[in-house]
């Protein structure tokens, strides 16, 4: 990796969150995202959610942000590695805020404390539970800038046009929904590879059913409205009345279906990695994490500290999400006083 | 423009829906003529094809399941059934524009008022530098007050009647020769109605615009319509100046829509019905 790869991803990892909180701050000026966001603030539980997901994001951004810095192994290190560049690596593992390494005979001394205990290579959990955060951020808004972008259009368009084209995308997800997903995901995976931008693919391309059939209910209802025809009886053209008139009506569905398919896509990379398809063994990510305990949870003594914060981690990001989820759906819900 | 020709003539028009049910004849063969600056009042019961007709000036009707069996549609002497999709969208808003009867959903709620004025003065008026003072203007001329504060308000801060003042100037800010009002006062109450039309009339006369005024309300074509068409079943059952036919109506159906205008103090119990069975077909 050189330092123009470096450059480029910097920039790309900026411009990424730029333009999500970008999107976001325009939605928010309409009239029913502004009516939302003043319900949503009365919702402590909601908001307590969202700090939670922020700190997930802002510790997963600053292990993508790198610096031109190498490392003893050759590469860039990262914002993350930056700030636990003095916790130091062990011979073997140990638990939590112990004082020996973890063995039976001939236990020695460690160097340091580590909160979270350091898996079999020595390194801090803790440390590389932070790491498998970037991993599953990426990979949550890698599939969703993939999955996102096809849902929105293909489910406008079925549902504004309806007649023959309506036909044509309903047989396309009918026939993809209709093979058993995981199965679908190892096929993909075995033919493409491990890796990152892989699996963004595969479940990006596999995962746009459920916003599309939302999207094309919402239009298919939308489009009935009187506006869409003042619309197009002051000469507006369809693509001017799809994506003016038509797409700041069903965002919100598309900011709830993000949220809540942001948990789905994190869960689906750990079940993978953890089927031995996912990511490369080595790579920081919380399914790798557990398909690793394996071996350790039958060990004699058990090391339970490594599966315990991956899955920890796992399970607070998910919860935080479905519950951010909810709440921004009441806070949107036109039925709620 | 040669005073023998209308601004639009409509000859011997024929619609069909075809659906999976069988087909609908909706409107079976009118035939009517607007003048530049005239008003005509299309007049008739729900299903009789008034709306159906309005929408068809600029083919705004789902095509399929509508058909459009036979006739001409000629504005300034050119055929709207013959143009392509870039020329009816060229004329959509810039020679015919539309009111609706709903004024609450025919606003986008995502929108200002400002914004979706804007949005049609842009489409249709490219020159026009000053975007926000043409908006002023027009929502002054409709009647809005305080219109540089209420342009800023989306659709729901407005009241039934401000909506449809918003929409009337939402259509007339392409600077239409002919507006459609597809029974613009339905959906408001009395007073407001009597308050829209006579914006209405005022606005025909100040800016030398034909309307066509589609309405079930024989009640309010009175003071503002030159002619009238009545439509039953999808035919033009009687045709004429204003006065004629409120004096001295012809046909039995003309005559039964009439009569169920409510009269103040005519010390009737039970408002008139229309008994169908009685009325040729």
């Amino acid at each position: 990796m050189n330092v123009f790869l470096l450059i480029i991803q910097d920039v790309a990892v900026i411009a990424v969150v730029a333009a999500i909180i970008w999107s976001i701050l325009r939605f928010c000026r309409s009239e029913r995202w502004q009516r939302a966001l003043r319900r949503f603030y009365g919702d402590w539980l909601g908001v307590a959610m969202l700090v939670v997901i922020s700190i997930y994001f802002v510790v997963g951004i600053s292990d993508l942000v790198r610096l031109p810095v190498k490392d003893p192994s050759g590469r860039f290190v990262s914002l993350l590695d930056v700030c636990f560049r003095d916790v130091a690596v062990e011979k073997n593992f140990s638990a939590p805020l112990a004082h020996t390494t973890y063995s039976l005979n001939g236990a020695e001394p460690l160097k340091g404390r580590h909160l979270f205990g350091t898996d079999q290579l020595g390194k801090d959990v803790l440390k590389q539970t932070m790491k498998g955060c970037s991993t599953a951020m990426l990979i949550g808004t890698l599939t969703s800038l993939i999955y996102i972008p096809i849902g929105i259009i293909l489910g406008i368009v079925a549902g504004y046009y309806k007649g023959w084209v309506d036909d044509v995308i309903q047989y396309v997800y009918s026939v993809i929904a209709s093979i058993p997903g995981i199965l679908l995901l190892i096929a993909l995976l075995m033919v493409l590879g491990k890796g990152v931008l892989q699996i963004s693919f595969v479940l990006g391309i596999t995962g746009w059913i459920g916003l599309c059939r939302l999207l094309r209910g919402e239009t298919l209802k939308q489009s009935e409205r009187v506006y869409c025809e003042a619309a197009r009886a002051l000469g507006q053209s369809n693509i001017n009345i799809i994506f003016r008139h038509i797409l700041p009506n069903v965002m919100h569905l598309v900011l709830i279906s993000f949220i809540l398919g942001f948990s789905g896509i994190v869960l689906t990379e750990s079940v993978l990695s953890y089927l031995g398809v996912g990511m490369p063994i080595g790579t920081p990510s919380w399914g790798v994490m557990i398909d690793s305990a394996r071996m350790e949870l039958s060990r004699d003594p058990m090391v339970w500290w490594n599966i315990g914060a991956a899955t920890g981690a796992l399970f607070f990001l998910v919860i935080s999400l479905n519950l951010l989820g909810d709440s921004l759906r009441r806070a949107f819900d036109p039925k709620a006083a | 423009m040669n005073p023998e020709t209308p601004l639009l003539s409509i000859k011997d028009l024929f619609i069909r829906f075809e659906t999976e049910n069988g087909d609908i004849d909706a409107v079976k063969g009118i035939s009517f003529d607007v003048q530049a600056g005239e008003t005509l009042a299309i007049v008739g019961e729900s299903g009789s094809g008034k709306s159906v007709t309005a929408l068809s000036l600029t083919r705004l009707i789902p095509e399929p399941p509508a058909r459009y069996v036979s006739g001409e549609i000629l504005l300034n002497g050119k055929d709207v059934l013959k143009m392509s999709p870039r020329e009816l969208r060229a004329i959509r808003g810039s020679q015919i524009a539309y009111i609706f009867q709903e004024p609450s959903t025919s606003l986008n709620p995502v929108f200002t008022i400002r914004n979706q004025i804007a949005e049609t003065i842009r489409l249709h008026r490219p020159d026009v530098k000053n975007v926000n003072e043409e908006i002023i203007k027009w929502l002054d001329l409709v009647g809005i007050v305080e219109p540089e504060k209420r342009m800023w308000d989306y659709p729901h801060q407005l009241s039934g009647g401000m909506q449809q003042r918003a929409m009337i100037a939402m259509a007339l800010s392409c600077q239409p020769v002919l507006l459609v009002a597809d029974e613009p006062t339905t959906a408001l109450d009395v007073t407001i109605q009597a308050q829209i039309m006579t914006q209405l009339r005022e606005l025909k006369s100040r800016l030398k615009m034909s309307i066509i005024l589609i309405t079930h309300n024989f009640g309010i074509v009175g003071d503002i319509a030159d002619r009238i068409a009545v439509m039953f079943r999808g035919k033009i059952v009687e045709y004429g100046e204003t006065k004629s036919i409120l004096a001295n109506p012809q046909h039995p159906y003309t005559k039964a829509l009439i009569e169920c205008i409510p009269q103040l103090g005519a010390g009737k119990k039970r408002l008139t019905t229309i008994d169908h069975a009685s009325l040729p077909s």
